[in-house]
């Protein structure tokens, strides 16, 4: 079984891709989230040649694999100027992709806030703006919590798929550490056995935010107006 | 940009494209027997079945597929078995894509009226005969669409057994790419490829859902 005196050895490079898989797996979330908020928000615009281009974009992401996507930016971005380094176009590759889903989720939960409520805080005087930050984007991400934390736990996993185009993160590392040692099935199986626990804790950590994001939802809240839709939606 | 690169490798990709689609389409089989044992096991084989059902599809969704494949791929020589990179990597998908089948299937049957099985029984069906005849069917019917995602996904997962060395349609790809240093054409016509083929899938499912629901 696995020695654990390479354990010591090949401890620090271990924790430094264990590093660089967390850089690369918040960064990305952050990427995919912003963008595809973005694009949430355009596709509400009345252009319908916008519209056509975003449906078509995240068609095309959500329709092909990752492993593409990432040789595309990663071996082709040089052929139109576009040289990266492999961390970030690892980054870069998974905030793409993650911003095809996160755009979807998005759009689902903008569509699941009540009418009423937006015409209320127009009836009210307020701006588009301000609706969208104090009515639209609490009530949407309330109720899509459980999607994103699905698409972060996703995430986690498609991390792993950055060491093929040599980003050092831990996979990466682990492979190195198996070919130098001949000790490849214990190490693939310690591997596979933490980024179980990895995604569990990830999956967990989510719930309890959801739980602690809908506390709201279950007991009645001093302000009776936002309980009332909500629970009428739960 | 050189459309001549992509048309001279597309015979290459095409052959390699069909090598995807039947080893996605074989993984989907096998996770289709996998994922209705395991389901219908968890639901009426006691408990330590169901314990050893949900520790499988624990395993199966929360481990990265790559991480699967090498395990799967390093772990069959070491207890005998010296199978060729392709059988492995159907034996990979397979197994994840059976921990997310009974899953499906999970949803479907909770999505059949209790009163149905319960009817049977009283009806004098024999336990086996409730399963085949009045609960599978229905189960199949509902989680259609369902299944179809899910032979979306394994389609594009299956891109992760180049690293093993299977020619598939991505391995392929990488190889020509490395030949003629054309990585973007060659890239470019792989995604169209890919969805073409997932853009047919979601297509047939939607055909055959509609058809299910004249049934």
């Amino acid at each position: 079984m696995l020695d654990f005196a390479l354990l010591v050895q090949y401890g620090p490079a271990l924790l430094r891709g264990f590093g660089v898989t967390i850089l690369c797996w918040g960064a990305g979330c952050l990427i995919g989230m912003a963008l595809g908020f973005v694009l949430m928000l355009l596709r509400q615009l009345p252009v319908k040649p916008l519209r056509w281009i975003i449906r078509a974009y995240i068609e095309v992401i959500r329709g092909t694999p990752f492993l593409i996507q990432l040789f595309l930016l990663y071996s082709g971005g040089p052929s139109i100027g576009l040289r990266l380094e492999a961390t970030t176009a690892g980054i870069l590759g998974l905030g793409i992709y993650g911003s095809a889903y996160f755009a979807e989720i998005f759009r689902a939960g903008y569509q699941a806030v009540p009418k009423g409520q937006v015409e209320a805080a127009l009836s009210l005087g307020m701006s588009y703006g301000s609706i969208l930050r104090r009515v639209i984007v609490p009530a949407m991400l309330v109720s899509t919590i459980p999607a994103i934390v699905n698409m972060m736990a996703i995430l986690t996993k498609e991390t792993v798929v950055l060491s093929i185009i040599t980003v050092p993160e831990l996979m990466y590392e682990m492979q190195t550490m198996a070919a130098e040692t001949f000790a490849t099935f214990e190490t693939i199986l310690g591997m596979a056995l933490f980024y179980w626990l990895l995604v569990e804790v990830v999956s967990r950590l989510g719930r309890r935010l959801e739980a602690r994001a809908t506390r709201f939802l279950t007991h009645a809240s001093p302000q009776g107006s936002s309980s009332e839709t909500a629970t009428a939606r739960a | 940009m050189k459309f001549s690169v992509i048309i001279d490798a597309l015979p290459y990709l095409l052959g390699a494209a069909v090598t995807t689609i039947w080893v996605s389409l074989l993984g989907v089989l096998l996770g289709q027997v996998i994922g209705v044992i395991v389901c219908v096991a968890r639901q009426s084989g006691g408990r330590a079945a169901d314990m050893a059902g949900g520790v499988y599809v624990s395993f199966f969704r929360g481990v990265p597929l790559l991480i699967q494949l090498l395990l799967i791929y390093y772990m069959l020589p070491l207890i005998g078995i010296d199978v060729p990179p392709l059988v492995a990597s159907i034996a990979a998908l397979g197994l994840a894509s059976g921990a997310y089948v009974s899953e499906i299937y999970r949803g479907a049957l909770n999505a059949v009226p209790h009163g149905q099985s319960e009817a049977a029984l009283a009806l004098g069906f024999p336990g086996q005969s409730i399963w085949t005849r009045i609960l599978l069917p229905q189960a199949f019917r509902i989680s259609v669409p369902a299944l179809v995602n899910e032979l979306i996904l394994l389609l594009k997962a299956s891109s992760l057994i180049s690293v093993v060395g299977v020619a598939e349609l991505t391995r392929t790809s990488q190889t020509i790419s490395a030949s003629n240093y054309r990585p973007l054409e060659i890239y470019l016509a792989a995604g169209v490829i890919y969805l073409a083929i997932n853009s047919a899938l979601a297509l047939f499912g939607t055909l055959v859902e509609r058809r299910l629901q004249q049934a």
